[in-house]
C-alpha cells in the first residue's frame, strides 16, 4: 500500500525545511523527494494520494504527557476517545501515565493498556508505568518487567515522591533497567492550596501554592541526577524558578529535560477569576513573570518539550466548590493552535516549536522520530492558516473541561498519519 | 437610588453608593429593635433560608433574628444535618431548596467562592454570610455602619487591621470596604499571617502593631486562631498577645477618640485585653447591635423594598 504526500512544504527539524513530496510504502516513509520532481518508484493504481499544497508536513506530534483513565475511569475518557482527540490534535503517539485504576505498576495493566490501543487503532500509545507500587512512594515498581511490557518510562505523576532516598534509588534502578524516569515535582508541604499563591490568591481568599512549592522538588531531582548520573525528565513546569534551575543544570551538563503545557504559557493566575474551576490544575497557572519565562525556556531550548497533561475530568468533578473540584484541564485538541500562537507572535522559530512537539518528546522516551527513509511513516500535515472556534462539545474527548472553549486558534492538523494509515482527516 | 442586584456576595461588587444605601436602610429599621413590638410585617409571606455550612452562633442567630423582626419565615440548615454529608453535591442540595420556592438564601460555607458558585446556579439571591476565607460582606458592611455612626464619615479615616489578615474574610472584606469608601486601611501582624501581594493589592502594611495603631481612628482585632499554632504561623499565644495584642500599655499610644472593633468571639487576653473589651473605646457590642438591623436592610432591599419597611 503507498501513500504520495504532495507539494506540502516538508519540516523535519534539524534536517530539512523545503518543499517536497513524500512515498509511503508499507507504513514506512519510503523516499523523500524535492516537490514536482516525479518519483523514482512506480505509482501503484491504488496509491492514496494527499496533496499537501499550501500545507506543513512534518514528523508526527508526540505528547509525552496525558492521562487516558483507563483502565477505571472509564466515564472520564477511554484509550478509544483519547487516542481519537489525539489524532485529532495532530498526535500520532501520546505517552499516558499510571494513575488509573488499578494504577499501571505491573506488566499487566501495561500489556492491557498496549492491547487497548491497538484494538482501537488510532494514535499511538506509550504507557508511562509507575516509579513506585501503587505510587505509595514505598516500594519500587518492577520496572524490569515493565519496559519489557512496553513501558517508555516511569513517574509517580499526579503525586510527587516524597522522599528522596527512593528518589535517588529509581533513578539508580531506571538506570540498569534503562527506563526514564519523569518527576512531577511538588513539596506536598509546602504546596497544600487550590491555586497560585499571590495577589490573586489573597483577593479570593483561596490558600496558594507558591512557586517554591515545585521549584525545591525541581531542585531536589536535579541534585539527585547528577548523583547518580542518570537523566532525569521534569513534568509540567510552571515556575520561573524551576526554569532557571533547569537552565542552570542544563549549563552545568546535568542530564536533565523539562516538558511545559499549552496552559502554562498561554494563561495566568487572572483566569482563575469568579472560581472557574476549568483553569484550576495542578501545578496552578501562576503569574505573568512565569508565563513569560517559560516561553524564554521553550525559546532557548532550557524546556525541551510541549505536553498537554491531558486531563479529563466530568462535571461531577468540576461542577463544585473550588478546592473541592478536581485538578486538570483536556488539551489534546487544543495544544497545536494554541502552541502556533508562539511562533506567530515571534517567541520561537516553527521549527523549534515542532521540534518540541515532536522529535524532543521522542528522543526523550526513546522513541524513534522524524520524516528520514526507513522511518516508520507517522506524519501531521498542519494547515497553519486556518482559522477556527474551539468548542469543546464537539471535541472527540468524553470530556469538556477545558479554560479555552469558545477561543478564537489559528493552525489546526488536517491529516494524521500514523503507520502510513490516516488516523484524522479534517473535512 | 433604586436596588437592582440579585445576590450579595462580596464588597467589591457594590458600589460606594449602594452601600450607602445600604447603611441609610439599615439606620432606619434599626429603630423597630427598639420597640415593645419589635417586628413589622414588612417580609410576610417570604422565605429565608439560612444555609450553614460551618459552625456558626452569632451570625446565624442574627439573620434569623432580622428575618423574624420583618415577619419573613426563616428556616436554618446546618451543614452536618444537610444531604451534604450524605454525598450530595453543593449545587444539588441547593436547587432542591430552591425548588420549595424561598425567596432568599443566606449561605455560609468553608470553601472560598461558593456563594458565587451558588448564585450562578440559582434564580434566587443569595447572601455570603461568610465563604472560607475570602469573604464576609455583611460583617464588614455592619463594621463600617457602626463607624459611619459613631464617626458620621468614612472618608479620610485611618483603619488598623490587626492580625491574620492571611486567613481572614473579615479582614478581606473590610480592607475592601473601608477603602471603597474613602478610608486609609492599615494592616499588621506576624508576617506569617500576612497574605501575599497585599501590597500589589494597595494595601499598606505597618513595621509593628504600634506604627499601625499610633494614628488610627478605628482599630479592628481579629480573632487569633489557636489551631493555627500547629500550621506554624505563631508561636504561642502568650507571644502574640506581647507583640500583636491590645493591652493597657498599647492604649495609652492610641488616639483617644479611636474605636476599637472585634468581629468576635473574642479571645479575652489573647488579642485584646479584658478591660479593653469592656471599655469606653470598645463598639464591640454596638457591631452585634447594628448586625440585626444591617441584615434586615439587606433582606428589605434584596425582597426589593416595595413596602415601606417602617409599616407596623
Amino acid at each position: 500500500m503507498q501513500m504520495w504526500i504532495k507539494g506540502g512544504r516538508v519540516l523535519d527539524p534539524g534536517v530539512m525545511d523545503a518543499r517536497a513530496d513524500i512515498l509511503v510504502e508499507d507504513g514506512r516513509i519510503a523516499e523523500i523527494v524535492p516537490a514536482q520532481s516525479s518519483t523514482t518508484k512506480e505509482l501503484s493504481a491504488d496509491a492514496e494520494i494527499i496533496d499537501a499544497t499550501d500545507l506543513l508536513v512534518v514528523p508526527g506530534l508526540v505528547d509525552m504527557h496525558v492521562h487516558l483513565r483507563q483502565p477505571g475511569q472509564e466515564y472520564k475518557e477511554t484509550i478509544e476517545t483519547g487516542t481519537r482527540a489525539a489524532a485529532a490534535g495532530g498526535f500520532t503517539a501520546v505517552c499516558c501515565m499510571p494513575n488509573t485504576s488499578p494504577v499501571n505498576d505491573s506488566a499487566s495493566v501495561t500489556s492491557y493498556i498496549i492491547e487497548e490501543a491497538k484494538r482501537c487503532n488510532s494514535a499511538r500509545v506509550y504507557p508511562v508505568a509507575a516509579i513506585s507500587m501503587g505510587l505509595f512512594g514505598q516500594q519500587l515498581a518492577e520496572y524490569g518487567e515493565l519496559k519489557e511490557a512496553g513501558a517508555v518510562a516511569v513517574s509517580d505523576d499526579g503525586k510527587p515522591v516524597p522522599e528522596a532516598q527512593l528518589m535517588r534509588r529509581a533513578l539508580e534502578y531506571a538506570r540498569g533497567v534503562g527506563i526514564r524516569v519523569i518527576s512531577h515535582c511538588e513539596e506536598m508541604s509546602l504546596a497544600g492550596g487550590s491555586m497560585n499563591e499571590g495577589p490573586m490568591s489573597t483577593r479570593l481568599g483561596l490558600a496558594g501554592i507558591p512557586n517554591a512549592a515545585e521549584s525545591v522538588m525541581v531542585m531536589r531531582d536535579i541534585a539527585l541526577s547528577q548523583l547518580t548520573g542518570t537523566p532525569v525528565h521534569i513534568a509540567h513546569v510552571s515556575a520561573r524558578q524551576s526554569v532557571e534551575a533547569i537552565r542552570a543544570a542544563k549549563a552545568a551538563g546535568i542530564a536533565v529535560t523539562a516538558e511545559t503545557a499549552p496552559h502554562y504559557f498561554t494563561l495566568t493566575d487572572e483566569a482563575v477569576n469568579d472560581y472557574d474551576t476549568h483553569a484550576k490544575m495542578n501545578p496552578p497557572l501562576r503569574s505573568e513573570s512565569d508565563r513569560s519565562a517559560v516561553i524564554q525556556a521553550l525559546a532557548d531550548g532550557t524546556i525541551d518539550a510541549v505536553a498537554t497533561d491531558h486531563a479529563p475530568h466530568g462535571t461531577l468533578e468540576k461542577q463544585l466548590e473550588f478546592d473541592l473540584a478536581a485538578n486538570g484541564i483536556i488539551g489534546l485538541e487544543t495544544s497545536l493552535g494554541l502552541s502556533l500562537r508562539l511562533v506567530d507572535k515571534g517567541y520561537l522559530s516553527l521549527e523549534k516549536l515542532i521540534a518540541a512537539m515532536s522529535k524532543s518528546p521522542a528522543r526523550i522516551i526513546g522513541k524513534p522520530c522524524g520524516l528520514a527513509r526507513g522511518l516508520l511513516a507517522d506524519i501531521t500535515v498542519i494547515d497553519l492558516s486556518a482559522r477556527y472556534t474551539y468548542h469543546a462539545a464537539e471535541g472527540f474527548s468524553k470530556s469538556r473541561n477545558t479554560p479555552f472553549d469558545g477561543r478564537q486558534l489559528k493552525g489546526r492538523a488536517v491529516y494524521t498519519i500514523v503507520g502510513g494509515r490516516v488516523v484524522y482527516n479534517y473535512v | 437610588m433604586q436596588w437592582t442586584k440579585k445576590d450579595i456576595l462580596d464588597i467589591e461588587s457594590l458600589s460606594a453608593g449602594e452601600i450607602e444605601l445600604v447603611f441609610e436602610t439599615a439606620f432606619g429599621l434599626k429603630e423597630i429593635s427598639e420597640r415593645p413590638i419589635k417586628k413589622v410585617p414588612t417580609l410576610r409571606g417570604q422565605t429565608i433560608v439560612l444555609l450553614f455550612m460551618e459552625p456558626s452562633t452569632r451570625t446565624r442567630i442574627s439573620f434569623d433574628i432580622a428575618a423574624k423582626r420583618l415577619s419573613a419565615d426563616s428556616v436554618a440548615i446546618a451543614g452536618a444535618s444537610s444531604s451534604i454529608v450524605k454525598g450530595e453535591t453543593l449545587i444539588d442540595t441547593a436547587r432542591n431548596i430552591q425548588a420549595m420556592k424561598p425567596d432568599i438564601l443566606v449561605v455560609r460555607h468553608s470553601s472560598a467562592g461558593a456563594p458565587h458558585l451558588l448564585a450562578r446556579n440559582l434564580d434566587i439571591s443569595v447572601i455570603n454570610a461568610g465563604d472560607g476565607m475570602h469573604a464576609h460582606p455583611t460583617q464588614a458592611l455592619l463594621d463600617m455602619m457602626t463607624v459611619r455612626e459613631k464617626k458620621g464619615d468614612l472618608k479620610g479615616l485611618n483603619v488598623a487591621i490587626i492580625g491574620d489578615i492571611a486567613h481572614s474574610r473579615v479582614a478581606r472584606s473590610n480592607i475592601a470596604g473601608f477603602t471603597k469608601m474613602g478610608a486609609r486601611v492599615c494592616v499588621a501582624g506576624p508576617p506569617t499571617m500576612m497574605p501575599p501581594g497585599l501590597e500589589q493589592l494597595g494595601e499598606s502594611v505597618a513595621r509593628d502593631m504600634d506604627s499601625a495603631i499610633s494614628d488610627a481612628d478605628v482599630i479592628i482585632l481579629l480573632r487569633i486562631q489557636k489551631e493555627r499554632q500547629r500550621r506554624f504561623l505563631f508561636p504561642t499565644e502568650r507571644e502574640y498577645a506581647a507583640r500583636y495584642g491590645l493591652n493597657a500599655a498599647r492604649l495609652s499610644r492610641i488616639r483617644q477618640d479611636a474605636l476599637i472593633l472585634h468581629p468576635g468571639p473574642l479571645n479575652r487576653g489573647v488579642e485584646i485585653s479584658p478591660e479593653i473589651a469592656d471599655g469606653p473605646f470598645s463598639v464591640i457590642l454596638d457591631q452585634v447591635t447594628n448586625g440585626v438591623a444591617l441584615r434586615m436592610a439587606l433582606f428589605y432591599l434584596l425582597a426589593g423594598g416595595v413596602r415601606d419597611a417602617n409599616v407596623d
